[in-house]
């Protein structure tokens, strides 16, 4: 591991001064607080003259404004943040000559892809913190409630796992830019991989299941679960999905399952029925964790692939 | 002098996929002189200092460079060779001294020692004035006296010297050689110069090697390899003479 700290401390202020990174910061942040804005407004005015209901706080984040509830924008939008970050990693040392003097310093060469990593990380880590902290401040301005510890935890772990996700991206674009000689390649490839999962993939799920299990239209019930199984195992490898799935019910306490209505279990159903509160905390968690973990698994992957490709590279055609 | 050897290689061989690129090279280097290295575009040059950093691996062949492996433990080495590329690459967003501190960093020199000597090299090369300039502003031969005031900072024992002067305007050459010049005589760096200004590496080096398609057709000291070749004294003939001579007999 030695040599990656000048690496990454250099990264970092790389990140925090180029242009693209504070166009971008910009976006997401205008957006988000309108976002916020306008669910709290809505959320103000339902609110006038009924009894406070639990967890009001964190509607701010589930409910939707005008198109999107801000945990939708962080799912479809969070990615770029990832790509922007990643995508010239490498390719841009190497086209500039740079990479094989940072190489020919007593440093190993995973030092380079893990100080560059880290640094995108804690990037994101600040990023994604200061708009939760906005967002959570106007919060309090508008709809006036101030948030339970509980409720603080569930926007904690909403942060961790949004960071996460994130990061997967950073890594999926670092890798292409090991991968492509050329920046403009290595953008375009991570882009149509993202617009490939943000969109295509439950597209595709809909119409393979529609396929394999049709007449999921009729009054045929068994064929019904069979086509949302298939349509739910399909969309599954798409990351956004793994995430809309990993904080589903972190941050709504309301929702009980990641399921659809169809592919709920007659157990769970009476449960459901039976218990109308919210999820405590623990539980919650224990719903999402499969998706968490995938989510960490696939970002690893991710990552190790990158390492083992950069580390058996020919350093003539690094 | 000392005669002890820094660069020692055996049969040192490199293949790639299916072309030879360096084929059983065998040479040494000794402490405290300036090597010249000499070969057309694509003799494998490049290639075999690469394998003497141990940033690429050897088919074949023993390698020793301080008395240490390359293949086996390539910190070690880079720790104490200094490598200026072709073509090298600047951050152009940082200037000279935040580039300076960076190689610094890199090389695990404490704060305080790096900026003096920071400092110091800046002054040597003659880029104290410009030194909070953005290097993307720098001209070549003020980047290339960057790379070598890099060098300086981190204090090699033995430094590689890749083509310091393509692309230098005259004036910038004579400039470098002296720099090169000066590494050698006052910090005792044993240097290795791949250069295809020949005049240049007559007047730096007294012992050269000639690399033709990865192979080393010749090495030794300039004199005797004139006397034999040529068959002409120490003052008649040109390096040039020389190296056109082993070029087209192979």
């Amino acid at each position: 591991m030695q040599g990656w700290k000048p690496i990454f401390k250099k990264e970092l202020a790389d990140h925090f001064s180029s242009y693209r990174f504070i166009i971008l910061f910009s976006l997401i942040t205008m957006v988000s607080l309108i976002i916020a804005y306008m669910v709290g407004v809505t959320i103000k005015q339902d609110l006038e003259g009924v009894a406070k209901p639990k967890f009001v706080f964190l509607m701010l984040f589930i409910s939707r404004g005008v198109v999107f509830s801000l945990v939708q924008f962080v799912a479809f939008f969070g990615p770029l943040i990832g790509l922007v970050l990643g995508f010239d990693a490498i390719n841009r040392e190497r086209n500039e000559g740079t990479l094989s003097k940072l190489l020919s310093q007593p440093l190993y060469r995973d030092a380079v892809i893990n100080g560059k990593f880290l640094a995108g990380v804690v990037t994101i880590s600040i990023m994604m913190a200061s708009i939760l902290l906005l967002i959570t401040g106007m919060g309090l301005k508008i709809v006036g409630v101030i948030p339970g510890v509980e409720e603080l935890c569930r926007i904690f772990l909403y942060l961790i796992v949004s960071i996460v996700y994130i990061s997967f991206w950073l890594g999926v674009s670092i890798l292409f830019s090991i991968i492509f000689r050329s920046i403009a390649t290595s953008a375009l490839a991570s882009l149509a991989l993202w617009i490939f999962f943000s969109f295509f993939v439950s597209m595709g799920a809909t119409v393979v299941a529609n396929a394999a299990a049709p007449d999921a239209n009729s009054s045929n019930p068994e064929a019904m679960v069979r086509n949302a199984k298939i349509q739910r195992a399909i969309s599954l490898i798409s990351p956004m999905v793994l995430y809309t799935y990993g904080t589903a019910t972190v941050i709504d306490p309301t929702r009980k399952t990641t399921s659809t209505m169809v592919l709920v279990g007659p157990m769970e159903k009476i449960s459901q029925e039976r218990f109308s509160g919210p999820l405590p905390l623990s539980q919650s968690i224990l719903i999402v964790l499969p998706y968490i973990l995938s989510l960490i698994a696939i970002t690893a992957v991710c990552f190790a692939i990158s390492y083992t490709i950069f580390m058996r590279r020919e350093i003539r055609s690094l | 002098m000392d005669e002890q050897a820094i660069i020692e290689t055996e049969d040192l061989t490199k293949v790639y996929k299916t072309q030879v690129a360096v084929d059983h090279v065998s040479f040494n280097v000794v402490q405290g002189e300036v090597f010249g290295f000499l070969g057309p575009n694509g003799a494998g040059k490049t290639t075999t200092i690469l394998m003497l950093l141990g940033l690429t691996e050897p088919t074949s062949g023993k390698v020793r460079v301080l008395g240490v492996d390359p293949t086996r433990d390539s910190i070690k080495v880079k720790g104490m060779v200094g490598y200026m590329p072709e073509n090298m690459g600047f951050y152009g967003d940082l200037d000279a001294v935040q580039s300076l501190k960076f190689i610094a960093e890199l090389n695990n020199i404490p704060r305080d020692v790096a900026d003096e000597r920071i400092e110091a090299a800046l002054r040597t090369v003659g880029l104290a004035d410009e030194a909070r300039k953005k290097v993307a502003a720098y001209s070549r031969g003020m980047r290339q006296r960057l790379g070598l005031a890099e060098l300086v900072v981190k204090e090699p024992k033995l430094a590689f010297l890749d083509e310091p002067t393509l692309g230098l305007d005259p004036d910038a050459t004579n400039r470098m050689m002296d720099l090169i010049e000066s590494l050698s005589c006052e910090k005792g760096m044993t240097i290795v110069l791949c250069s295809h200004f020949l005049h240049m590496v007559q007047r730096l080096c007294r012992r050269v090697g000639i690399m033709i398609k990865g192979k080393m057709v010749a090495q030794g000291p300039m004199d005797r390899l004139a006397q034999e070749k040529l068959g002409l004294g120490a003052e008649e003939y040109t390096l040039e003479e020389l190296y056109m001579k082993y070029f087209q007999e192979t």
